[in-house]
């Protein structure tokens, strides 16, 4: 840790890492505030990030541990007449809960980190595994016949139980031998490559017209992620994976729909893009009623329903037709969907804005945090806060993230959202390609949420090849295995079963709980006018709900300033002689004056020697796939050598702005 | 603001910029004149290449510097070995990919490509291949880089199937793509031939004489239908995804469509008493070449051919006048035979004791001459066809492609049977595409017309009538040879056109309530005695000029024209047509 003391004085003490506040924080610098930007997370962007498996094994861990208790101390010392504290939460204890692992893929010789499940999940746990252990012994099996080395289990539920059924555990499963292709994957090798994995604890994808990707463009963040486009759509209905036709060409080459179900899919789609006084009779009426009156058919109105408008049933018809209409005009500006997902995975997006307001001048300290706020009573404003190193720092906003409030003060309790990540071996809708990036969607059924389900493929830099990432996010209903863990086992194969069974099978999952920030509003809270709170994910598919929150922010404390306008061009960036800070050279972080030289050491910055990292990522692959050469280095070369460049079509917004957007229709 | 960044402004920027283009133009002005006087001296060097190289890569499109290079080039190849050739041709092509960046249409860099590609001692076709294919995904209607692959498939023999499979890929990504339509037409009748040209449909009755044998790739046509069906299938696909895309209309139009006819005699007529031979083509040929001779009871004749009205020196119809007196005696029986000898056809045809003409003719029945437009081996294939575009015209009524592509469809199904609907759905097309309402017009006269024609040959009479159908244009004039009484009466006509002067065998003309203001087509016609010309445009005397040329004519009725209010019209009348005895003003 940093020996020496932060700067005393700032425009902005920002708290958390999470997307809203970095854009905040982004947003800021970039018209010259001083910001500071702590976040007591030893990793960047809060419930956004993404974790390699082995750090996600670690994050469990930590979520599993007893919160300490929180020290309280006396900064009286601090205070000035007039001043009173707000203590602020030292932990996370509530937005992370019902934890939940399971591992199905074999053993090997090499023992890994358990993750420990804790006590009150344990009964939970134990059902499940009852059912999952037949599936484990399967696999040991086969492995020893091929190894000769029973695996040994990882959860201590497992060790206890695993053993027992293999008596009856028939015969190797004919699966194994239908497809002899399908190589097993084991847990070690999934730890062993556990860096190539870059595992979201949200799910979310971003609208190609959506206000991310605007966001992204127009402050030239884009510069530093690249993105992938989804590939398709599907739709789980009667039991069975469906690809939703939504682009023209899907409509044109689907092989489900009848040619009147095409003109009439297409003609609704077509119209509906504009408000029709027929539609406006509908509103307040159900979606569903307005869809089932313009003589779709069923195939038809799921579809609409369930996968591009992707509301419930009763949702009332301008709000379906709102959904309908933002799907759509997102539809077809990078590619046949309208989702693009960025390389290596969600969490890029939060660094990405942090690494923005680096280069304009924002300080970062991970693993760093606010004891208190220093309020003048009379003005109710903070003045200063007390960072975690005892350290009165001044500021004029606060901008933090709800799990730093003092959680008795959050009036609402939180709604939570039932999260599933599973590591499979192969994809749901198998199809020429094996790097489809899917979006699924699960309709409500007796009862039970609707599901949104991504389907990563290694192409996005978020698994190893031969494993795919599923992710699985709804509403809670109970926990998150209650609530997910029926239609894992509808969909994949967590036990060995003998038919024939094409189902992918489960390598590893985890569940957990989120509270969904959406609900954890706060309100009639008497914090000080200028200290702003940012919730954490919601549960929408797409981020405008942190984009919004943050330009509403930055709009209070900045109403003069324009929100994030496009970063200038290097060269035309004046240079002052005694002003260095403002350039993008590495190790020129635009600190106040370089009065706090070990800064850059100190801290995890966001610079832009985040291309060193991803460089390193890259040199760790030993067998990089053509198709991942996505990184900016190699986008740069590849210009020499165009043979390579389609692989790159779907890449960054920016860039393929500059392009024809789309391709003229006949006319 | 402390910290806040510093940008130059607009002005700054817009100063730095001009001084830059100045520099650059003076350096690309420089270049381009050493390039010139280098050119004139006849300087073929590496410098030269080296300059133009610089240029081009700024500008590829200057065409004089491409021709340069291949001046340079072609010297080089003459003092260099093989390999090293190859070497500079192939340093020619990574060239000219970088000046494709700058301008993927440019005319020069993809001609220059081409004259590489063909030069180049070991071509790697493989890589142009892939050129092109990512040409095409940038711009999928480049036709430069089209042209370019034509020609890389051409040199390189890609099977015709890998080809087939490319338009699948392309149409499957963007069926709005007319080019990846059209190269499939190309390639179908290339992998399935015999598919292109089904003999004449015909639904039942004994095929006449005319017919051919059955085709000799008759078993081919098992395989043809069923990739037809198949195209039939995907182009159905794209007008039902998106019914106003024309290219997978006109795709459409293609796969229903049939190959041209073959060029032979239609009909042969002789008259006694005009001692006058008639013979129509099934298409417009020039018989003044000497092509087509005349063999007169198996003596060769040497006959003058002239086409009707001497605005054609193409026409379908051909007459030539025998010398006097060879057949004019009623007790000898001809026999007279046409020989088409550009084509190797011929016709025969007898003139019996007695009678006073002759013919010998396919019917247009007989031809199946009005499905030419559309027309598939099997009836049932066409009907199922009809009912899937019906349905989507229930969804899209009013979709213009679609209704046109129905009225093609019937029209070959049953012109007759289908002649209500057909004229339902031309006025619906008029109204939901009144830009073209003429060309509908047109369009709708000429099937009028060929309906006519039908029953005119089914009631085996020479009577033509078609009053009140709101016709616009006279066409199918070459099958009315043998007609003669014509009734246009009540229609929107504006001429009578050059090619009336077809109707060789014409007595009586009524066309009274139309628009005619002129009459030039009344040219010649040897047995034209009555004219009805009631309520029409006719203004001026000059107008009626080329009825002066009917020798029998003898009834002219002009009232209700604007040229009967001339002064001594009367007179003038008499003087210009002598024969007409009965003259109604």
């Amino acid at each position: 840790m940093a020996t020496e003391d932060l700067p005393s004085d700032f425009d902005i003490v920002i708290l958390g890492t999470g997307l809203a506040e970095s854009v905040v924080a982004a947003a800021c610098s970039r018209v010259g505030q001083r910001v500071l930007h702590l976040d007591r997370r030893s990793y960047y962007a809060a419930n956004w990030a993404s974790f390699t498996f082995n750090g996600l094994l670690t994050w469990i861990q930590e979520q599993n541990e007893e919160p300490k208790p929180e020290e309280v101390r006396d900064w009286s010392g601090l205070t000035e007449e007039g001043e009173e504290l707000i203590h602020l939460s030292q932990a996370d204890s509530a937005s992370i809960t019902n934890l939940q692992v399971f591992s199905y893929a074999s053993e090997e010789e090499e023992e890994e980190e358990a993750a420990n499940t804790t006590e009150e999940e344990k009964a939970a746990d134990e059902e499940v595994v009852k059912e999952s252990s037949e599936t484990e012994s399967a696999d040991s099996k086969e492995e020893e016949e091929e190894k000769e080395g029973a695996g040994e289990e990882e959860e201590q539920a497992n060790q206890a139980e695993g053993e027992e059924p293999e008596a009856d555990q028939p015969h190797p499963s004919s699966p194994g031998q239908s497809e002899p292709s399908r190589e097993k994957i084991s847990y070690a090798q999934l730890v062993k490559e556990g860096r190539r994995f870059n595992i979201d604890l949200v799910s979310k994808l971003m609208f190609s017209r959506g206000s991310l990707v605007d966001l992204l463009i127009k402050s030239n963040v884009s510069r530093y992620a690249e993105f992938k486009n989804v590939t398709r759509i599907l739709t789980y209905r009667h039991g069975n994976i469906e690809q939703v036709p939504c682009s023209r060409a899907d409509v044109f080459a689907s092989r489900q729909l009848s040619v009147v179900e095409k003109r009439k899919l297409m003609r609704f789609l077509t119209s509906c893009v504009e408000e029709t006084e027929e539609q406006t009779a509908y509103h307040g009426r159900p979606y569903l009623e307005f869809l089932r009156d313009q003589q779709l058919g069923d195939n038809l109105q799921h579809f609409l329903l369930h996968s591009i408008a992707m509301v419930a049933e009763d949702t009332p018809t301008e709000e379906g037709l709102a959904s309908t209409r933002h799907f759509l005009r997102s539809l077809g500006r990078y590619g046949n969907t309208p989702f693009l997902f960025p390389v290596y995975g969600l969490g890029e997006i939060p660094q990405c804005f942090c690494r923005m307001s680096a280069v304009f001048g924002g300080i970062y300290c991970l693993r760093h945090s606010v004891h208190c706020l220093i309020v003048d009573r009379d003005a109710n404003r903070c003045k200063a806060v007390i960072d975690s190193r005892g350290q009165r720092i001044s500021c004029s906003h606060v901008v933090m993230e709800t799990s730093y409030l003092d959680r008795s003060k959050v009036a609402t309790p939180p709604r939570f959202l039932s999260r599933a990540v599973l590591i499979t071996d192969s994809s749901v809708l198998p199809s020429e390609s094996n790097q489809q990036i899917s979006m699924v969607t699960v309709p409500p059924e007796g009862g039970s949420p609707a599901v949104k389900m991504v389907e990563l493929s290694s192409s996005s830099m978020t698994c190893i090849p031969g494993t795919y990432l599923v992710h699985l996010t709804c509403r809670s209903v109970g926990s998150a295995h209650q609530d997910l863990s029926p239609l894992v086992t509808r969909m994949f194969r967590t036990t060995e079963s003998q038919e024939e069974d094409r189902r992918p099978s489960v390598l590893w999952s985890l569940y957990f709980n989120m509270a969904d920030g959406m609900a954890s509003q706060v309100e009639g809270q008497p914090l000080p006018s200028n200290v702003h709170i940012c919730h954490g994910p919601d549960s929408a598919l797409g981020h405008e709900d942190a984009v919004q929150q943050a330009a509403s922010i930055f709009q209070r404390i900045l109403p003069e300033e324009e929100f994030c306008p496009p970063a200038p061009n290097p060269e035309d960036i004046v240079y002052d002689g005694d002003n260095s800070s403002t350039g993008e050279d590495r190790g020129d972080m635009g600190q106040d004056d370089g009065q706090n030289p070990e800064q850059n050491q100190n801290q995890e910055n966001p610079d832009p020697e985040q291309n060193q990292n991803q460089e390193n990522r890259n040199q760790n692959q030993e067998n990089p796939d053509p198709e991942q050469n996505q990184n900016q280095e190699n986008r740069n070369q590849n210009q020499e050598n165009p043979d390579q460049e389609q692989n790159q079509n779907q890449g960054n917004p920016e860039l393929q702005r500059v392009g024809p957007e789309e391709s003229p229709s006949s006319s | 603001m402390h910290g806040r960044v510093k940008v130059k402004t607009t002005a700054q920027q817009e100063e730095e910029k001009k001084k830059e283009r100045e520099k650059k133009l003076k350096v690309y002005v420089a270049a381009r004149d050493a390039c010139f006087s280098k050119r004139k001296d006849g300087v073929l060097d590496d410098e030269a290449l080296q300059l133009t190289q610089q240029l081009l890569s700024a500008n590829p499109d200057f065409a004089t510097l491409w021709n340069y290079r291949r001046e340079i080039l072609t010297h080089l190849e003459t003092v260099k070995d093989e390999d090293e050739a190859q070497k500079i041709y192939e340093a020619e092509l990574s060239f000219l990919e970088s000046c494709l960046k700058v301008n993927p249409k440019s005319y020069g860099s993809w001609h220059h490509r081409g004259w590489v590609s063909a030069r180049l001692p070991r071509p790697d076709w493989a890589r142009e291949l892939s050129l092109c294919d990512r040409c095409l995904s940038l711009d999928d209607r480049n036709f430069h880089c089209w042209d370019y692959r034509r020609m890389v498939v051409k040199m390189s023999g890609v099977p015709v199937k890998q080809e087939l499979e490319f338009t699948d890929r392309l149409i499957g990504s963007n069926f709005s793509n007319y080019s990846s339509w059209h190269y499939r037409s190309t390639l179908l009748p290339l992998l399935h031939p015999g598919s292109p040209e089904p003999p004449p449909s015909r639904c039942g009755g004994d095929p006449p004489h005319s017919c051919s044998p059955p085709s000799p790739q008759a078993h081919f046509h098992r395989v043809c239908e069923e990739q037809l069906l198949k195209e039939y299938e995907l182009v159905q696909n794209a007008f039902f995804t998106d019914p106003n895309d024309q290219s997978a209309w006109f795709y459409y139009r293609w796969l229903l469509g049939r190959a041209e006819r073959e060029e032979v005699i239609s009909c042969a007529y002789v008259s006694r008493e005009q001692e006058r031979v008639a013979v129509a083509f099934s298409r417009p040929v020039n018989a003044q070449s000497g092509g087509l001779l005349l063999v007169l009871d198996g003596q060769p004749q040497r006959a003058e051919w002239r086409s009707v009205h001497p605005h054609f020196k193409h026409s379908p119809v051909w007459i030539c006048d025998l010398p006097p007196g060879t057949i004019s005696d009623v007790a000898n029986e001809h026999n007279l035979t046409v020989h088409w000898t550009e084509k190797h056809t011929h016709r025969d045809c007898a003139l019996y004791t007695g009678r006073s003409e002759s013919w010998c003719r396919d019917t247009a029945t007989d031809l199946e001459l009005f499905r030419s437009e559309l027309s598939v081996e099997k009836t049932s294939v066409l009907q199922s066809e009809l009912q899937s575009v019906n349905q989507l015209q229930e969804l899209e009524p009013l979709n213009k492609w679609c209704l046109l592509t129905i009225i093609l469809l019937m029209r070959a199904l049953d012109p007759l049977g289908y002649e209500k609907e057909t004229l339902a759905h031309f006025q619906t097309l008029k109204e939901v595409d009144s830009v073209r309402s003429a060309y509908y017009s047109d369009l709708c006269s000429k099937f009028m017309i060929e309906n006519t024609i039908l029953k005119m040959e089914y009631a085996e009479v020479r009577v033509f009538s078609i009053s009140d159908r709101n016709l616009t244009t006279l066409c199918h004039l070459d099958q009315l040879l043998l007609v003669t009484h014509i009734n246009l009466s009540s229609n929107q006509l504006r001429r009578l056109p050059p090619q009336f002067a077809m109707l060789q065998c014409l007595e009586v003309v009524e066309a009274d309530n139309n628009s005619i203001e002129n009459l030039e087509g009344v040219y010649h016609l040897p047995k034209l005695e009555e004219v009805s010309l009631k309520n029409n445009k006719i203004s001026t005397l000059a107008d009626l000029q080329p009825l002066a040329s009917c020798p029998k004519l003898r009834r002219l009725d002009l009232r209700g024209n604007p040229v009967t209010q001339t002064a001594n019209v009367e007179s003038e009348l008499a003087e210009l047509l002598p024969s007409v005895a009965d003259l109604l003003l």
